[in-house]
């Protein structure tokens, strides 16, 4: 399979321009005759269905959640990036283009990113002419910060809810387009198909989530807006619903899943305190710049932090390196978290964490000072973990928080299904092997907003004479309904012992150990065996109780857990391909003389896209080399 | 750390919105009081699971107090004792040995029961998509910073808009009004310069499909502010009632 990037030729920063010129357009008349399908109201498929119901499409949207409002990128806090320059310190598209491009280790396309950086600043002028409420200085203008160790102040927040306002903004412009009738909006559904008519992407089945009812949508294109699938390591900072589903079953349709090895394991959220833990809470990495990271010197020690004396505190972080001590990338910090909680010194009930200590902070900078920048998190943690962080040190733990990985989509952001396109995280696009922070949402949002609208135009184009022309009674339907109903009946008729949770769980813990933060050749077909074994448990010892016309939990985790079995294993063959250390994930096998992640751009400068082949077989790889004209590449470095 | 406690729930159980529902008693023994409300639940769901009975239905998701999709009223409650906090972060160390905890869904007219605890709060949705947004198409939008607002104008219309559309308000309100929901909104973008243009015609519609939808007026009882987990203000509806009057009378939008 050839697979065709679609990058414009020209140079790079005319690249976007010259598409938009070039392109084919839909005839504002002709607009009304189709219908999109959209599936997801975050960030992505908020903006894109109202962006495309303003330009006069029909559009469907669907989501999971009893109301679109509810998204899982409504709990982003930190903020979002645009290339605005307002603070007059040296920011361009350029150079968020080349932050974003290093960040992710060289590991996503030119074309792609640049035109992220290009189209950032616009986002947030349609967000202040949303009436979102965006912080600001006492002269009345937009306020900045630098955000996860950038060199400039590049990121527009709204308090610690970023994610929230910038959601809302989405969700009003949505709800707009809802009553003027030109999106149909479908709450509590969740997609359990794809229905491909001649080649073509031409609907979904739906679940209804309360009923139970398979419910058919036909239209001439379908936009996948279904987010990340950090959830696979099953202690996650993502929503209970996040889920790969929808996904898998365009993968399984022979859409290509690109890079699922590529996840980020943030490392400051309040650890595991239990087996009863559903989810994982992400604590604001700023924490960082102020707290300093540490574990007993001795091992299994269970003193009270306050109690060991400082001779016998190892400062690990601060000795490895020097120069960056605890404000480290994200990546080393948790890898190192790890290491030395896996060599016997973590704490906590688990052993499963560091410790965070301000008490520095506090006699260099005074109570007042520590609580005015951080006291809403030391609340949260104080609430959640019913310890004082102003008195005895903090106890962090890295969790899964992002997926870089997701499905392969060229510069139009279709799959290679055509009419299939994915935007927002569930598209492997600009982030290569690691995103910056404040970049989720900026792509989110660009993807809805400005590259959708133009990038579906050339494919509706080309399908002109038979839009609107596949209807719900079409065959294709009622068969991919039918194999839905098939799998159904499936899960609930094995009457096993064991939940679909206990099964997650158990799989999380595979993926934690083997496929997380730091992997090795044994270690990753060890986890392979697992994840199979696994599989084979959960289909021959499932327990799924309940009715399946109703809402059942039950049910729902069910089938989510099923494509997390096959999807986790293909992430791990994914990582075992990939034998060079790069942006997120180290491989032990190839490291620098110092012991630091070594990325190799003679073997892997690639984008690997699997093609699915079947239940229990194998996926094939396929590489879209990726070329890089305009910067060098370079390796990082942190001693 | 790991302290357990033994309660007994009263969780309310109700197929559908034809159902007549009923409190069904479930003792839960060993629950550690480091989990949270929800955590604890779904513990009793797995417990369910495996004796093949059916598990309690409620809402959530982000569990971290932001996407306003749990809530139910704990002990008479809307989202439990605690004061600025939703269902999902309430942690269990709150209760003691021996505690019967009532679980129920938020009851009000125009939320119906879903199944159990669950309840159908669409009614939310169609306030807002009578106006609760600025009519501002994608592209074309001015430069952000070419219209300077005032950073405490800013700061209270964040305050506005960090509701985050659980239902509290109503469950909590003797007359199940949705006031401080609608307020919060219509606060937020009639303070906003952005929002001016369409203020008027924004109250009146928001208000009209309030009231359309089954919710009940505002009398001034103040449960709303009390158990709002993110603190919204009741002067959010003094200023609604001051958009509505000055729109009803000084426009034709009536
Ligand atoms: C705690 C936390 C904090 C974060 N903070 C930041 C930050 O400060 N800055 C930043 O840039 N990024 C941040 N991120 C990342 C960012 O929030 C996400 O990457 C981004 O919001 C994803 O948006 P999305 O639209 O792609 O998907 P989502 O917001 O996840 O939306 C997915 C949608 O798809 C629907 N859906 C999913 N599956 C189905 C299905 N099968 N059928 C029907 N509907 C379905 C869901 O209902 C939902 O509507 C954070 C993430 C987390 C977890
Ligand atoms: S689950 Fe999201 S607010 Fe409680």
């Amino acid at each position: 399979m050839q697979l065709e990037s679609k990058i414009p030729a020209g140079p790079l920063t005319q690249k976007w321009t010259k598409y938009r010129g070039d392109q084919k357009l839909v005839n504002p008349a002709n607009k009304r005759k189709y219908t999109l399908i959209c599936v997801g109201t975050g960030l992505a498929g908020s903006a894109a269905s109202a962006s495309l119901a303003e330009l006069g499409y029909n559009v469907k949207t669907f989501c999971i959640q009893d109301s679109p409002r509810r998204a899982h990128s409504i709990a982003a806090q930190g903020g979002i990036n645009a290339a605005k320059n307002y603070p007059n310190d040296g920011d361009s598209i350029w150079r968020l283009f080349y932050d974003t491009i290093k960040g992710g280790d060289f590991r996503a396309r030119e074309g792609n990113v640049y035109r992220l950086a290009e189209v950032s600043a616009d986002i947030i002028d349609q967000g202040v002419a949303q009436g979102i409420p965006f912080a600001r200085d006492y002269g009345g203008l937009l306020a900045n910060r630098s955000f996860g160790g950038a060199q400039v102040s590049r990121t527009f927040y709204a308090r610690g809810q970023t994610g929230q306002q910038l959601l809302l903004g989405a969700y009003s412009s949505l709800s707009r387009q809802i009553a003027t009738g030109k999106v149909k909006m479908y709450p509590r559904r969740e997609m359990m198909d794809l229905v491909i008519v001649n080649g073509k992407a031409r609907g979904i089945i739906v679940r209804n989530l309360i009923t139970g009812e398979y419910e058919s949508h036909a239209g001439d294109a379908v936009l996948l807006c279904t987010g990340g699938y950090g959830n696979v390591f099953y202690l996650s900072t993502n929503a209970e619903s996040c889920n790969v589903g929808a996904a898998v079953k365009c993968w399984r349709k022979g859409a290509l899943m690109a890079n699922p090895c590529f996840t980020q394991i943030h490392p400051t959220c309040i650890p595991n305190s239990g087996d009863f833990q559903a989810k994982l809470t992400l604590m604001s990495e700023s924490l960082r710049n102020d707290g300093r990271v540490w574990v007993p010197k001795k091992k299994g020690d269970t003193r009270r932090p306050n109690d060991i004396p400082e001779s016998e505190r190892w400062y690990y972080l601060e000795e490895k390196y020097p120069s960056f001590g605890n404000l480290v990338p994200r990546d080393v910090a948790s890898r190192n978290a790890k290491y030395v909680c896996d060599a016997g010194h973590g704490v906590g009930p688990t052993g499963y964490a560091v410790y965070l200590d301000f008490s520095q902070a506090i006699q260099r900078d005074g109570k007042d000072v520590v609580q005015r920048k951080y006291g809403n998190l030391f609340d949260m943690y104080l609430n959640i973990v019913d310890d004082n962080p102003y008195e005895t040190p903090m106890m962090i733990y890295p969790a899964s928080h992002y997926a870089m990985g997701g499905l392969w989509v060229d510069y139009e952001l279709q799959t290679t299904i055509p009419g299939l396109f994915a935007l927002g995280e569930c598209n492997f696009s600009d982030h290569g092997a690691n995103r910056l922070g404040a970049s989720a949402l900026m792509q989110g949002l660009a993807d809805g907003y400005f590259v959708i609208p133009y990038t579906i135009a050339p494919y509706l184009a080309s399908i002109y004479g038979e839009a609107g022309s596949v209807t719900e009674d079409h065959p294709a339907f009622k068969e991919t309904t039918k194999q839905v109903d098939a799998l159904f009946k499936k899960l609930t008729s094995i009457n096993g012992t064991r939940t679909p949770d206990s099964i997650h769980r158990e799989l999380g813990k595979v993926m934690v150990d083997e496929v997380g933060m730091s992997r090795n050749e044994a270690g990753l077909k060890k986890a392979i065996d697992k994840i199979r074994e696994l599989r084979e448990e959960f289909w021959k010892n499932l327990r799924v109780p309940g009715s399946l016309n109703d809402y059942n939990k039950n049910v729902e985790k069910a089938h989510r857990v099923a494509d997390y079995l096959e999807f986790a294993e293909t992430l791990a063959i994914d990582a075992l391909e990939r034998a060079e250390s790069c942006g997120c994930h180290l491989r032990e096998e190839s490291q620098s003389e110092e012991g630091e992640a070594l990325r190799k751009d003679d073997k892997y400068c690639y984008v690997a896209a699997w093609e699915y082949k079947g239940f229990n077989q194998k996926p094939e790889l396929h590489k879209e080399p990726l070329v890089f004209e305009n910067v060098q590449l370079t390796q990082r470095s942190y001693k | 750390m790991s302290d357990t406690i033994n309660i007994t729930l009263k969780v309310w159980r109700q197929k559908g919105p034809g159902d007549k529902g009923h409190f069904e008693t479930i003792p839960v023994k060993d629950v550690v009081t480091h989990m949270s409300f929800l955590e604890m639940l779904d513990t009793v769901n797995e417990q369910l699971a495996l004796e093949g009975k059916d598990a309690i239905a409620f809402d959530n998701d982000c569990r971290e107090g932001i996407c306003g999709m749990c809530g139910c009223l704990v002990n008479g409650i809307a989202h439990g004792p605690m004061k600025a906090m939703t269902l999902c972060q309430l942690h269990m160390r709150k209760f003691s040995n021996g505690d019967t905890i009532a679980v129920e869904p938020w009851r009000a007219r125009a939320f119906k029961v879903v199944k159990d605890l669950a309840v159908d709060r669409s009614a939310l949705d169609k306030i807002i998509q009578a106006g609760g947004y600025i009519s501002a198409n994608t592209g074309g939008a001015p430069d952000a910073n070419g219209l300077p607002i005032p950073m405490e104008i800013a700061e209270k219309a964040m305050d506005a808009a960090a509701c985050i559309g659980c239902g509290a308000c109503v469950a909590a309100c003797p007359n199940a009004s949705a006031m401080l929901f609608t307020s919060a909104k219509v606060s937020q973008l009639a303070l906003l310069p952005q929002g001016r243009p369409e203020a008027a015609k924004r109250a009146i519609n928001m208000m009209r499909t309030h009231d359309a939808c089954g919710f009940g007026n505002c009398s001034n009882e103040r449960e709303c502010e009390a158990v709002c987990p993110k603190e919204i203000k009741i002067t959010n509806i003094a200023r609604l009632n001051r958009e509505y009057i000055k729109a009803s009378i000084g426009s034709d939008v009536m």
